[in-house]
C-alpha cells in the first residue's frame, strides 16, 4: 500500500479506505467501526476504550490498530476517544443506504432531520446526507457523535458532513 | 531571598511532574512560572492528545493541566508555586535572580533546580515579514483559546507539522476560514490522522511550496506562495497569489535553553533535537551536578514524554537534595521504560538518533 498520496495531501487512496474497511455483510447485519489510522504512531486510547475487546494495538503503542469486526458491537465508544478524529461507524442494515456515525466537533451541531452536505475525504461535496441523531453526551467530552444517511453507493467515498446554514 | 530545597523553573508539564515526583519524594518545592496561568503549553491545547493513556491521552490540553495541578495540591505547604515571575539568571555560586511582574527583583538560593523552561517558535524569513497579521501559531492559538479573540477571518498556515495542523483544526473551530496549509517539505510533517481531519473539511495541504513575499499596505493583504524543487529552492513560474488576512507561521520550535548556558551546563547543537540542548545522563541530571532538565527545554517532542522526563528528572533531583523515594529504583526504571516505549517507533527514532548525541 502506498502512503504516498496521504503524506502528500492527506487524502488516503481508495486501496487504502478499502482496506479500513469490514466486508460488507457485516455491514449488512449493523454499526461496526472503521480505523483508518494508517501511519505507526504512538497512540493506543482506542484499545482500552473498546469494551468488547475489538479493537488491538497491542504491546507496541506505535502499532496501527486493528479492529475485529466480529467482535464489534457497533457502540461508538471509540469515536469520541481518538485523538486523531479517524474511527467512525457504518451501518448497512436498510437496503438503500448507509448511515454513517462520525465524531464532529464544530458548531452549530446540526440538528435531527436537517440535510446537509456530505463530503469526500478531499472535503468535495458528494451528495446530500439527512441527519438521524446527534449525541453529545458528557462521557464524550465535547466530542459529539453525528449519524447521517446517504445513497448507499457512497460507502466508500462519504467521510465527513458540511451544515448548509452557515456557521 | 528565599531558600529552597528544589527550585523549578517553569510550570508546564515537565515542570509540574518535576514537582509531584520531588515533592512526593519529600522534597520541598519552589515553582516558578513567568506567565499568570500554570501549565504552560498545555493551556491553549483544545485537542485531545494522542498517546498513551498513561500520559493521558485522548484527554484535552487545558483538562490536563488542571489534572496536574490537583495532584500538586496534596502535598500542601511542601510546594509553592510564584506565577508571573521570571527567572533572569543562574549564577556560578548557584545563585538564582528573579523578577515578580514588572519591578520586583529577587534571589532565590535552592540546594538543586529543574529547569524545565520549554521552546520557542522559529521564525521564517521573507519579505515583509513583519506587517501585522504575521502570527506565529502559538500567537495565535494563545488569542483564540486562552483570550477568545478571533485573530482574523481568513488565514494561510505555513508548516504542516502537529502545531500547523492542530492549530489550522481549532481555527476552523473558532469560525475561521482556513485558506491552505502550505509546507515546503515533500511530505506532511505531522500526523497523518490529523492531516486527513483538515483535509476533509477542505483544506488544501500544500507540499513542497513556501511564501515567497507578503503584500499590503497596513496589514497583511496578500501572500505570495511558490512551489520549491527538492533541495528548496523556489520554482520560477510557479507563484500564487493568495488573499489573507492573517498568515501563521509554524516552522517548529527549539528548545529555551539560555538559562543552563548561563549556569555553565555544557551545551550541545542538536538537529534531531531542534536546536541547543544540554548534554546530560540518564537521570536527565546536566553537567552542573545540582542543575536537571526535563521537557522540550531538553530537545523538542511531546507533552507525554515531557511529563515523564519531568517525573523522572523530579525524582532524582530530590535524591540529590537527600530525598530518596522509597521506591527509588523501581519507579526510575518505570520512567525510563516508558520513554522507551514511546519513542519506539518510527517517528520516535529521529529523537533517539539525537538523544545519542546528548547522553554522557
Ligand atoms: C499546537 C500544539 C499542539 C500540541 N499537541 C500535543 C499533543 O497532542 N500531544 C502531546 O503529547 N504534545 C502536544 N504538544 C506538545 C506539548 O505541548 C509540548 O511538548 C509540552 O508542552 C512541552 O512541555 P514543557 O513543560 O517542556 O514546556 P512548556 O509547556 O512550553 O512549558 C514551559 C513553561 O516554562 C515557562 N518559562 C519559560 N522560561 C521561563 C523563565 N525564565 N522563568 C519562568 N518560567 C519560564 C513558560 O512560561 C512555560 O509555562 C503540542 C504543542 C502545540 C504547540
Amino acid at each position: 500500500m502506498s502512503m504516498e498520496l496521504l503524506e502528500k495531501t492527506g487524502i488516503p487512496t481508495d486501496d487504502m479506505i478499502r482496506s479500513a474497511f469490514p466486508p460488507v455483510e457485516r455491514i449488512n447485519r449493523g454499526r461496526v467501526a472503521v480505523a483508518e489510522c494508517y501511519q505507526n504512531i504512538p497512540c493506543n486510547p482506542c484499545q482500552s476504550s473498546c469494551g468488547f475487546s475489538a479493537i488491538t494495538v497491542g504491546e507496541d503503542i506505535n502499532n496501527t490498530p486493528k479492529v475485529t469486526f466480529d467482535k464489534c458491537v457497533g457502540c461508538g465508544a471509540c469515536l469520541t476517544k481518538c485523538p486523531g478524529l479517524a474511527i467512525m461507524l457504518v451501518d448497512g442494515r436498510n437496503e438503500d443506504c448507509i448511515e454513517f456515525s462520525i465524531p464532529y466537533e464544530l458548531l452549530p451541531l446540526p440538528e435531527v432531520g436537517e440535510t446537509v452536505d456530505a463530503l469526500d475525504r478531499s472535503g468535495e461535496y458528494v451528495t446530500e446526507a439527512e441527519v438521524t441523531q446527534v449525541l453529545n453526551q458528557k462521557g464524550f467530552d465535547r466530542t459529539p457523535i453525528v449519524r447521517f444517511r446517504v445513497p448507499r453507493e457512497h460507502l466508500y467515498t462519504v467521510r465527513n458532513i458540511r451544515l448548509r446554514r452557515g456557521s | 531571598m528565599i531558600k529552597t530545597e528544589l527550585l523549578i523553573i517553569g510550570a508546564g508539564p515537565a515542570g509540574l511532574c518535576a514537582a509531584i515526583s520531588a515533592a512526593e519524594a519529600g522534597t520541598e518545592v519552589l515553582v516558578v512560572e513567568r506567565s499568570p496561568r500554570i501549565g504552560g503549553q498545555l493551556i491553549k491545547q483544545t485537542h485531545m492528545f494522542f498517546g498513551s493513556e498513561r500520559q493521558y491521552a485522548s484527554t484535552r490540553g487545558i483538562d490536563i493541566a488542571g489534572i496536574l495541578m490537583d495532584k500538586l495540591t496534596k502535598y500542601g505547604d511542601r510546594v509553592r508555586i510564584l506565577t508571573e515571575t521570571t527567572v533572569l539568571g543562574i549564577y556560578e555560586d548557584g545563585m538564582v535572580t528573579a523578577l515578580h511582574r514588572e519591578d520586583d527583583y529577587f534571589k532565590i538560593r535552592p540546594n538543586a533546580i529543574v529547569v524545565a523552561t520549554g521552546a520557542s517558535e522559529k521564525a521564517l524569513a521573507f519579505p515583509n515579514n513583519d506587517l501585522p497579521g504575521i502570527y506565529g501559531a502559538g500567537a495565535v492559538q494563545t488569542l483564540m483559546n486562552v483570550y477568545g479573540v478571533k485573530p482574523g477571518d481568513r488565514v494561510l498556515m505555513v508548516g504542516a507539522g502537529n502545531i500547523g495542523l492542530i492549530v489550522s483544526y481549532q481555527l476552523m473551530q473558532a469560525g475561521v476560514e482556513v485558506a491552505a496549509i502550505l509546507d515546503a517539505a515533500p511530505k506532511i510533517g505531522g500526523y497523518l490522522v490529523h492531516a486527513a481531519k483538515v483535509r476533509r473539511m477542505g483544506v488544501p495541504i500544500m507540499t513542497s511550496h513556501t511564501v515567497k513575499a507578503a503584500m499590503g499596505k497596513d496589514s497583511l493583504e496578500q501572500v505570495v506562495i511558490c512551489m520549491v524543487d527538492d533541495r528548496f529552492r523556489p520554482i520560477e513560474g510557479t507563484e500564487q497569489t493568495i488573499d489573507c488576512d492573517v498568515c501563521c507561521i509554524s516552522v517548529g520550535l527549539t528548545p529555551l535553553g539560555e538559562l543552563l548556558a548561563m549556569a555553565g551546563c555544557e551545551m550541545k547543537y542538536i538537529p534531531q533535537l531542534s536546536g541547543t540542548v544540554p548534554m546530560r545522563n540518564a537521570d536527565y541530571q546536566t553537567t552542573v551536578p545540582n542543575i536537571f532538565a526535563a521537557g522540550d527545554v531538553t530537545g523538542i517532542e511531546e507533552a507525554s514524554s515531557a511529563m515523564v522526563e519531568g517525573y523522572l528528572a523530579g525524582l532524582c533531583a530530590a535524591k540529590h537534595t537527600g530525598h530518596t523515594h522509597t521506591e527509588y529504583e523501581n519507579k526510575r526504571a518505570d520512567y525510563i521504560a516508558q520513554l522507551s516505549q514511546l519513542r519506539g517507533g518510527p517517528v520516535g527514532k529521529r529523537i533517539l538518533d539525537g538523544i545519542a548525541q546528548q547522553l554522557n
